[in-house]
Order: C-alpha cells, then sequence, then structure tokens
C-alpha cells in the first residue's frame, strides 16, 4: 500500500483545488494591474473607474436590489428565448436531417434567412413589437435558432452509416435507431452548437437590452451612460464576462457527463 | 428486417440438392453430431450494380454447419454474394433459400470494422445482438455468457475507445454470437488486424464454431487464413464460382503444414493464372 503511494505521489502532487483555480489567475492578475494603475492615477478614472470603485457601485446597487432584479430580468429573457429558438432549430435540425423531403422543402430557405444578420432586423422587430418582452425573445430566438439548427443538422447527417447498418441488422426500430444510434452520435456535434448559440443569446440580448428596453443588464448600463456613471457601466460589462463564462461553464458540465463515453472528456 | 423471407425452394428440391453435394457426408463426420447452423441452397443468383455485373449466376449449397470460405480477387464479387446472404442487399434473379423458419436472429455478420456503438458500455454493446430479445430479463446473464466465450468478462463495463483493435472484434464477435446464430457471416473480419492477434482471432473463430456448431461463410483475401479454418474453399472469378475446393484436413490444424501448403498454393496458382488471362 505504502509502496503503491510512494509510486503515485508525484501525480497526486498537483492537487486538483489547485487546477480549478489556475484558470482564474489571469483575470484576478488583469484586475490588480489594473487597479494598481488607477490608483497611481496612470489610468485617469473619467476614462476607467478602479476596481473597487466598481466594486463599490457594485455593492450599491446590490443594495437597493436593483443589480438582481436587472440580472434576474436578463437572465430569464436570455433562457426563454434560448430555449424557444434552441428548441425550434432542434426541431428542424432532427426534421432535416432525418428526411429528404423536409430537407428539400426548407434548407434552402433557411440557409437564405441565416445569412441576414438578426441584429438587423431590430428597426422591424420594434416596429411590429414595441419594446415589450417579445420583441427581446424574438431576436435571441432567432439568433440562437441558427447554431443549433446548423450543428443538430451536420450532426445527425454525419454519424457513421455503417453503425445505422448495423442497427438495422441487428433489428433495431425506427425509435430505436434514432435512441441509440443517431442521437448519440449527434450529440457532440449538438453541443457545439449550444456553445456557439449561448455566446450569439447574450450578444443579442444585451444589444437589444441597449436599443430597446426599460429593464435588464443592458438597459442598466444606458441608463448609466446618460447619467455619466462610468462605474456601473463597467460593471455591467464585467457583469456579462462573468454571465458568459457562467453559461459556457454549465454547457460544459453537461457535455462532460452526457459525453463521458467520448475519448476526448476521459481522463489520461 | 426481412432477412429471413426470401423467395425458397421446394422442400423435395431442396433435399435432393443436399443428396447431391458430393463431400458434404465425408466432411459430416468432422463436425459435432448435434449442429445448430442451417443448410443455405443458393440458386442461380444474380445481382448488378448499374451496369456492372458482380454476380453472374451462382449456384452453392452449404450443407448445415460446414464452414465455407470464400475468396477471390477483389471486386470479384466475394463481399456482394455475402451481403446477399445475410439479406443486406436485394438481388436481382435467382434463390437464396436457409431452410423453413427462419428468424432474423438467426443470422448474423462481422464486418472488418467491429461497428461498436461508442456510447455504450461493451456489455450493453454485446446486448444490443440480442436483436428483438435485448429488452428481456436474461439479457444480462446471456451478454455476459458471450463475453466470456471470448474472454473479454473483465471489460464488460469498459467504453470501447480504451480497447485495442482485436479485442473490438472480439467484443464484435460476442455481439454476433449472442442470439446463438445458425448462420455467421464473417466479412473479411479479421483483415484490419496485425498477425499474431489474427491467428489468435482466427484460433477463436475456429472455437466458437465447433463449440456452437453454426453455419460459417467467411469471405476474405487471405488464402492461407482460408485454408487454416474452412472445410471447403470457394473461389469466386468474374461473378461465378470458379473453383470449389474441399480441405479435408484434419482439425485442430496445424498452421504452416505442407498439407495446407500445398492446398494454399494450388488455390493462389489458380487465382494468379485467372490473373494473366485477363
Amino acid at each position: 500500500m505504502s509502496l503503491i503511494d510512494s509510486v503515485s505521489f508525484p501525480r497526486s502532487f498537483r492537487l486538483p483545488r489547485l487546477d480549478g483555480l489556475i484558470q482564474w489567475i489571469v483575470p484576478l492578475a488583469i484586475i490588480a494591474i489594473w487597479q494598481v494603475a488607477s490608483v497611481t492615477g496612470f489610468v485617469p478614472t473619467r476614462v476607467l473607474p478602479a476596481p473597487s470603485d466598481v466594486m463599490l457601485a457594485g455593492w450599491k446597487l446590490l443594495l437597493s436590489g436593483e443589480l438582481v432584479r436587472n440580472i434576474w430580468v436578463s437572465f430569464w429573457r436570455a433562457s426563454i428565448g434560448f430555449l424557444i429558438g434552441g428548441s425550434i432549430g432542434f426541431a428542424f435540425g432532427l426534421a432535416n436531417g432525418l428526411s429528404q423531403l423536409s430537407s428539400k422543402l426548407t434548407d434552402t430557405t433557411l440557409q437564405m434567412v441565416r445569412n441576414v444578420p438578426h441584429l438587423a432586423l431590430i428597426p422591424l422587430v420594434i416596429l411590429w413589437f414595441g419594446i415589450d418582452e417579445s420583441a427581446k425573445l424574438f431576436l435571441v430566438a432567432l439568433g440562437v435558432f441558427f447554431p443549433i439548427y446548423l450543428n443538430t443538422l451536420h450532426g445527425i447527417r454525419t454519424v457513421d452509416p455503417q453503425l445505422i447498418e448495423m442497427g438495422r441488422i441487428y433489428g433495431m426500430s425506427d425509435g430505436e435507431l434514432f435512441r441509440r444510434v443517431i442521437f448519440p452520435g449527434a450529440l457532440p456535434s449538438i453541443f457545439v452548437g449550444i456553445r456557439f448559440a449561448l455566446g450569439i443569446m447574450w450578444l443579442t440580448l444585451i444589444v437589444a437590452e441597449t436599443i430597446a428596453a426599460s429593464s435588464g443588464l443592458g438597459y442598466m448600463a444606458m441608463q448609466a451612460r446618460e447619467f455619466m456613471l462610468i462605474d456601473v457601466v463597467v460593471l455591467s460589462i464585467l457583469i456579462y464576462a462573468l454571465l458568459g463564462k457562467l453559461a459556457d461553464s454549465a454547457s460544459r458540465v453537461l457535455e462532460r457527463l452526457m459525453l463521458s463515453w467520448h475519448p476526448a472528456f476521459q481522463k489520461r | 428486417m426481412q432477412t429471413a423471407l426470401r423467395t425458397s425452394l421446394p422442400e423435395t428440391e431442396l433435399a435432393s440438392r443436399a443428396n447431391f453435394a458430393p463431400h458434404a457426408r465425408v466432411l459430416r463426420e468432422e463436425r459435432p453430431a448435434q449442429t445448430s447452423g442451417l443448410p443455405l441452397s443458393i440458386r442461380a443468383l444474380r445481382k448488378s450494380y448499374g451496369d456492372n455485373e458482380v454476380l453472374r449466376g451462382i449456384d452453392l449449397h452449404i450443407p448445415a454447419g460446414q464452414f465455407v470460405a470464400i475468396v477471390g480477387k477483389s471486386g470479384c464479387g466475394k463481399s456482394t454474394l455475402l451481403r446477399l446472404i445475410a439479406g443486406l442487399e436485394k438481388f436481382d434473379a435467382g434463390s437464396i433459400s436457409l431452410g423453413d423458419a427462419v428468424k432474423p436472429e438467426d443470422i448474423r455478420v462481422m464486418f472488418q470494422e467491429p461497428r461498436l456503438l461508442p456510447w455504450a458500455r461493451v456489455l450493453s454493446n454485446v446486448e444490443v445482438g440480442l436483436g428483438r430479445d435485448r429488452s428481456s430479463s436474461d439479457a444480462h446473464t446471456r451478454a455476459e455468457k458471450a463475453l466470456t466465450e471470448v474472454g473479454l468478462t473483465d471489460k464488460r463495463d469498459q467504453w470501447p475507445s480504451v480497447l485495442s483493435g482485436g479485442q473490438k472484434q472480439r467484443v464484435a464477435l460476442a455481439r454476433a454470437l449472442v442470439s446463438r446464430p445458425r448462420v455467421l457471416a464473417f466479412d473479411e473480419p479479421l483483415g484490419a488486424l496485425d498477425a499474431l492477434t489474427r491467428i489468435s482471432m482466427q484460433r477463436l473463430l475456429e472455437r466458437v464454431w465447433r463449440d456452437q456448431g453454426f453455419t460459417a461463410i467467411l469471405v476474405t483475401h487471405d488464402v492461407a487464413e482460408a485454408v487454416a479454418l474452412a472445410d471447403r474453399v470457394l473461389v469466386i472469378e468474374e461473378g461465378r464460382i470458379a473453383h470449389d475446393v474441399v480441405v479435408n484436413t484434419a482439425r485442430p490444424r496445424e498452421r504452416g503444414s505442407a498439407e495446407l501448403a500445398g492446398l494454399e498454393g494450388s488455390i493462389l496458382s489458380h487465382l494468379l493464372s485467372a490473373d494473366d488471362r485477363t
């Protein structure tokens, strides 16, 4: 036992907790340098407030409840828009990946729509929906739709045909073939789509909120600009970064759980 | 899948064809007394892909439990013949008959690639082979038994990606065996393996065939492998059976013996002489 311990010691020497912290060294260092630059007056606070000021602004907004409310509103819009656009994209991806007819019928149209930058629709969307919730949800759903659609379609189309033949030989029904062969085979590609979509989700939402909204993080930043509250503007930007990181981490955890068979997710 | 439903010959004709197969009786003594295998009768079988006629009238009778190897140059139609027997493709004319009351689970195919599901553990990959029975209560025990037969019990909970090429192919063999097939078709199953793994896999194939007594049809480009394993070697040239060679050597066979080497040489010269003619 002790022999095994001493042999495996060099490997366990790298503490796993430390591994998780390594990724935060660079962001923390940047904040530290930034703080020093502000305090010494190297960067004027009119251009960029010190991190301590930003934190103070955050603390005040937190106490007033404004911060939590705005984050919650944005989070809610993002998730609902993502769910709507993601499920429609997934459904079209499935249909067009599995059925020739469906693909012939809709793929060309979808490809044309895809090439319109969805943010270019903002003026039209404001005319249609005003600055209502549905305007933001519509834009987020539209932005999220394409990466999920394209990657689901690609995933299904590239499932190994030899495995499908194998499934047929072993008497799998269509449903079983989908559940046991096609869907798991398409899953890695679907996850690529989800991670792309999460990025687009925040981008769309923030742009939509800065242009047409009366609540949310984007609105908070725009209001702050009106009143020259540069610390709140910077705070909003930092929160976007954190939320984006959070969404990405969540999808990674999900990926790791569902793709544990994949060689890329196996330890050693 | 409608693998089993073919145009089948009338009973009487089938029986008479079985009697006419000249070497069938000689070979039967070598095999286990009770064979679970199915006899196979093929008549005037034709298959084309577009203008390319791949099989130009194959007539063949394989007695139950026989181990038949099919050799030939690439593109001669040997894999097509195997795919037709396994019911993977439809033929244009002729008939394939496997006796009556054949279930889909009775015929299994093993390919050059293992074709394992990467997202299923080894044991559930084997369970796939049970066909319609895979949700039955004894699926686990049956799959475990098949894994034991190929000597991979300790890998049951592994992902396929961690297995070696030979181990993957043994899992594929266990998956093919788990439903106790009566015809097992091999499409160059050892083609991608290294020489040593290949020899141990050949021994494994021979052992399970002797234990279970299914009818085995092995397509291979390796003539040495064909004479080492088979009761009978068919040489296919240009879509027809050009030679039908009986291998009477007693089992277990000694690899590299003069007898097998002589047989291998004569089959190879058949193949090469066909090359000269074209």
